[in-house]
């Protein structure tokens, strides 16, 4: 693949492209699917093992109904068929992470089936991704290589196995594969993954972090001449960890798909691997020679019976969704589409949510967690949310702001010392002395000053020419260091002239 | 019906990790005609009506509450670990040829 | 000394009174049980790890209790076999496989857990075919077992070492594990009891799995209220499992007790029509049709019965069980406990050879024949013909014993067609050997309880079984005429153990106490002789 790929545009105007996620997304359950281990990331190693998660012989699984009805919800917040008896099978393939040798999966009677999820696009339009199952299974250890370049398998001498996180639940959601999305494929994959996260994360279910690994997705793309014509042979690039990787795998994929096919070649049927640093996947393994995984049901476990009952208890549970809340927002703030997908693209919905039910008015809490607030996180190059000041934070600021004793130049010096780590609002301006200097005999006299030190001015603004007003203002400003409020100032200032 | 090959078993014995030697391939080559043969009137009776049975006692399957239990203890099985390395198993270099 | 000979005779009912009445002590018993080992073990080897040291340490524990006057089970202070297929925690646990030599478990199997529980000693843990694929013994890695009724013949499998410990003498009970008769056939081959109960009705946590929709552990007895008894003590419920039934053990013992009334009235008894006739030895048939008449004289109503779709149930079983060992058996792989062998030099030195030298060398053959064949009844494009085929039938089973079981209350037949055969004389042909499970293997199949009781000698001075099968969750069922059988057998022409020749008894009388340590390694060297080999093997691949 050496040599130079077709444009992204060229690509689309000659191929139709077809793509569809299995995203697999860990659940947050205080211990594992099939045994009560714990589960922490970042855990020391081996040490939230049983003899099940450690596959030792004679150990045998029981499942965590924390997950089983976490995935029910999942499932019902993509619109999935719950059915009502779902089956484990066994995935036989060998690996060092996997402690039995074989994963606990579904196959063909997966806990739900086919449902849908409508996600939103840059231009206000809707997209629905169908989707074909979302299945429950249990996770690989870690494996740390050692003795390659920067911990990479590929030259590693050997590698340490951590199986701590073997066991841990897993929803694998399956798309069906995604038809009609032309030049806005990776748009609306990348919109898709991000609105499972949303979903998850609403629902409590999942952290939905991809740089913990709790999420990652598997990206099938394949190109077929027209829209009429049959699917094509599809890659499968796996364990992709970024939103970002997500969307720029399936550009690249298609444009080095196109450019083959527009040589005469063929695309292999392999999967593949996402390369953060070349921005380009490589190949893994040919699927011919991949393992037959040999599915059948697990006889160390049978069928889960999920009543109508239980269903509607758990549908009782679902919090409000997010395009909905989403679209609820929008109009309680009064915001047009591109206000709006300015907070979504810098994560801030939530944040100013809470602002605006802390208190705030939903004006005040968009301007200072997409200005200030948004401008030092991207100096910092950190997550809104990880900064030292939260929504409680930002009404407060603006309550001080409304009630007066905070002007603009004030209040950003003060939320510059909450975002410094120096307490609250009320706490910074405290300790600064931040405070606007209040009409009255205080500011009169000082305004006295002004006029004394400037007469020509006084003489001009007497005459009625209002222009130098501003000389006064600045004097007023000076002498306060920048506590008074201009406009107080200008109307004591023109009371004391006509006075 | 089945009738297996010698490169057929060496196939399934790279599948399942089994460096089967030239003998033993023949051998079970052998083996697996003679059981193959004997097994192939099951699917006689085994007609589309019949729904198949996974687990012969009829259960549903029971959930457990998620609390957490006590683990192992990691020194006693690192103890049990072929090869083990900082709180770790080794595991040989995982991709290569020659 | 003497008196040692006698306490091991005693069936473990007895025992359990001798130790409630403070005739003796649960370490006395346990020492003249080791001493017996140390006799017997030269030539039966029965055992594969002898844990005298755990075992006096539990019996000192449980005669402490009772000095306080401690509440006590009834079977406290009467130590155990347990198969080698059965987890125990800090005691070598290997399946009789080299690819799990010298592994020490960190826990206990619910059904060990239970034993210590009711404060029974554990003695150590018993051969078995490798992974208890086999029907003779001969199948284990590191020896074959022994048949104390004539040690050039097999035990049985796979549970030939607990049936010949409990034979002769080494201990009065043990834990076996059944797929498709590997507790019964063993039972049938020594004048033992063996009893499987109903699926679900033991739990199998810490039960290394064979074949996991199959496999259940059971009693091995010399009595059936001996059998009875320790089905009390390690079955229920079991949150561990998820196909353990949630309900209590069924009314075992007071069945046998029942039994031994030997009123059969109201009983109805159904002859299986399919398990008789051609293929069966001459004696076998004789024994069964004597039994039979037994049950009759006792007042049982008999009646033939037939289960027309029986005869598919072996060719069934033989592509359901090689599945499920295939993908049991996949984590023996070298990475996280047990055998590890590195490939040859001239070979990449990967995890993923390293897996298949190991697997290579872990495994016997048997085993390996299993693997491959499961490994491709379950490969893409086979799996509806093979193994959905194959479920199948088991629904038709399944139905052929609903059917019956509305006629008749147990069923009956023989447990095996033959008696011990020499040790390698049926080895070479594997349908032959899989041939000898027809009467035990479609109980595992319907996942219903079934039992072995002896049931006389045939000429050659060797043990018959009687297989009694009932419906699932009524394993009282088959209690009843079991205990109503023996009791009626030994008014008939005496116990049949009694007629056994054990000389390790005298001579364990004449050898006195053997010592924990000088026990511990009984049986070692061979287990280490045949684990140097693979060294040996592995330099003649470089």
């Amino acid at each position: 693949m050496a040599e130079k790929l077709m444009s992204f545009e060229e690509a689309i105007k000659r191929y139709d492209p077809v793509w569809g996620l299995e995203t697999h997304v860990e659940l947050n359950t205080k211990t594992k699917l099939f045994c009560p281990a714990p589960y922490s990331f970042g855990g020391e190693p081996n040490t939230e093992l049983t003899p099940v998660s450690l596959g030792l012989p004679g150990s045998l699984p029981v499942l965590n109904k924390q997950a089983i009805d976490d995935a029910i919800r999942l499932g019902l917040a993509l619109h999935c068929h719950i059915n009502e008896w779902s089956q484990w099978s066994r995935k036989n393939y060998f690996y060092p992470d996997m402690p039995r040798d074989y994963q606990i999966s579904q196959d063909d009677k997966p806990l739900n089936g086919e449902g849908y999820l409508d996600v939103e696009l840059d231009d206000g339009s809707t997209f629905r991704v169908p989707i074909l199952r979302a299945h429950v299974e249990d996770d690989a250890g870690k494996n740390t290589h050692i003795g390659g370049a920067a911990g990479r398998i590929e030259g590693a001498a050997y590698s340490l196995i951590d199986y701590n996180r073997a066991g841990v639940p897993l929803v694998e959601i399956v798309t069906q594969p995604v038809t009609g999305t032309g030049a806005k494929a990776a748009e609306i994959a990348g919109a898709y993954v991000r609105m499972l996260r949303d979903i998850a994360r609403a629902l409590g279910v999942s952290e939905g972090r991809l740089e913990q690994g709790n999420m990652r997705a598997d990206v099938n793309v394949s190109l077929r001449e027209s829209p009429d014509a049959p699917l094509g042979t599809r890659s499968e690039t796996k364990n992709v960890n970024s939103f970002r990787g997500i969307e720029k795998t399936i550009i690249y994929e298609i444009r080095r798909q196109a450019t083959i096919l527009s040589q005469g070649g063929e695309i292999l049927q392999e999967t593949r691997n996402w390369d953060e640093s070349t921005q380009t996947t490589a190949n893994g393994r040919l699927k011919s020679d991949a393992n037959d995984y040999r599915y059948f049901p697990d006889p160390d476990l049978v069928q889960v019976h999920t009543t109508q009952e239980h269903i509607d208890e758990l549908k009782a549970t679902l919090p409000e969704m997010p395009l909905h809340r989403r679209h609820r927002l929008q109009k309680e703030w009064g915001l047009d589409d591109r206000q709006m997908h300015a907070i979504l693209n810098a994560g801030a919905l939530d944040l100013i949510d809470q602002t605006v039910q802390a208190g705030a008015s939903a004006d005040g809490a968009r301007k200072w967690w997409l200005g200030e607030i948004s401008r030092v996180a991207n100096e910092q190059k950190l997550a809104l949310d990880e900064l030292p000041v939260t929504p409680d934070d930002v009404a407060e600021l603006e309550q001080m702001i409304a009630d007066g004793k905070l002007n603009d130049r004030l209040a950003k010096k003060t939320i510059a010392g909450v975002l410094a780590g120096e307490g609250t609002p009320s706490e910074v301006a405290d300790a600064h002395g931040y405070k606007v200097v209040e009409a009255g005999s205080e500011l009169g006299s000082i305004i006295d000053k002004a006029f004394a030190d400037n007469p020509d001015v006084v003489e001009k603004l007497k005459s009625g020419n209002m222009k130098p007003m501003g000389v006064i203002i600045g004097a007023v400003m000076r002498a306060t260091r920048g506590q008074a409020d201009a406009k107080a100032v200008s109307a004591e200032v023109i009371k004391k002239i006509r006075g | 019906m089945a009738r297996f090959t010698k490169d057929q078993v060496r196939h399934l014995g790279s599948l399942v990790r089994i460096a089967l030697s030239d003998d033993e391939a023949d051998r079970l080559k052998n083996d697996l005609n003679v059981i193959s043969q004997s097994i192939t009137h099951v699917q006689d009776v085994a007609t589309a009506d019949v729904p198949p049975t996974a687990n012969p006692v009829p259960l549903e399957a029971p959930l457990r509450p998620d609390v957490p239990a006590k683990t192992l203890d990691r020194d006693e099985i690192l103890a049990q670990a072929p090869k083990s390395q900082d709180g770790q198993f080794v595991a040989p270099r995982i991709l290569g040829g020659k | 000394m003497a008196a040692d000979t006698q306490i091991v005779r005693l069936s473990a009912a007895q025992m359990a009174q001798k130790l409630k009445d403070k005739e003796i002590s649960s370490r006395e018993l346990t020492q003249a049980e080791i001493n017996v080992i140390a006799a017997a073990e030269p030539s039966l080897k029965a055992f594969l790890t002898v844990s005298a040291k755990q075992a006096l340490e539990q019996a000192d524990a449980v005669d402490e209790a009772r000095a306080k006057g401690e509440e006590l089970g009834p079977l406290a202070g009467v130590p155990i076999a347990v198969k080698d297929m059965i987890v125990t925690r800090g005691i070598e646990t290997t399946a009789a496989s080299r690819i799990l030599d010298g592994w020490i478990p960190p826990y206990d199997a619910t059904a060990v857990r239970k034993l210590k529980a009711a404060g029974m000693p554990i003695l150590g843990k018993t051969n078995l075919d490798e992974f208890a694929q086999g029907s003779s013994t001969e199948h284990s890695a590191f020896y074959p077992t022994h048949n104390p009724w004539d040690t050039t013949r097999v035990p049985g499998g796979s549970g030939g070492g607990s049936a010949s410990a409990v034979a002769a003498f080494e201990a009065p009970l043990a834990l076996g594990t059944d797929t498709g008769g590997s507790i019964r056939q063993p039972g049938a081959f020594t004048g033992t009891v063996g009893v499987k109960p109903t699926y679900g009705g033991v739990s199998r946590f810490g039960a290394i799995a064979m074949a996991s929709s199959l496999d259940q552990i059971g009693p091995v007895s010399r009595t059936v209220m001996d059998a009875a008894l320790l089905h009390a003590v390690i079955g229920g419920h079991d949150p561990a499992d998820s196909t353990s039934i949630p309900e209590d053990v069924p009314p075992v013992v007071e069945a046998a007790t029942a039994g031994q009334n030997q009123d059969l009235k109201g009983l109805k008894v159904g002859v299986v029509k399919e398990m008789q006739g051609e293929g069966y030895s001459p004696a076998v048939s004789k024994r069964f049709e004597q039994c039979v008449d037994k049950l009759r004289q006792m007042g049982a109503e008999v009646r033939e019965v037939s289960l027309p779709r029986v005869s598919y149930a072996l060719d069934a079983y033989y592509i359901l069980m090689p599945s499920e060992v295939s993908s049991n058996l996949a984590r023996y792989d070298g990475m996280r406990y047990g055998l590890r062998v590195m490939p040859p030099a001239d070979q990449p030195q990967t995890s993923a050879g390293m897996m298949a030298w190991t697997r290579e060398m872990g495994f016997g053959d048997e085993v390996k024949r299993r693997i491959i064949l499961g490994t491709y009844a379950l490969s893409a494009g086979f799996y509806d013909a093979w193994y959905g085929s194959a479920q199948k039938v088991r629904t038709l089973i399944l139905c052929d014993f609903e059917q019956a079981f509305g006629q008749v209350d147990v069923l009956v037949s023989p447990t095996s067609p033959v008696t011990a055969f020499r040790l390698g004389e049926e080895i070479t042909d594997p349908m032959t050997m899989y041939r000898n499970d027809i009467c035990t293997i479609p109980a595992n199949l319907a996942g219903i309880p079934a039992m072995s009781v002896p049931a006389g000698l045939d000429e050659n001075g060797l043990p018959i079984g009687f297989q009694i099968m009932a419906p699932q969750k009524r394993d009282d069922l088959m209690y009843r005429p079991a205990a109503a059988l023996e009791k009626a057998l030994e008014q008939e022409s005496g116990s049949l153990l009694d007629k056994l020749s054990a000389p390790w008894l005298d001579k364990a009388a004449k050898a006195g106490d053997v010592d924990a340590d000088q026990a511990a390694t009984i049986g070692k060297a061979e287990q280490k002789a045949v684990m140097d080999e693979i060294a040996d093997r592995m330099k003649e691949e470089r």
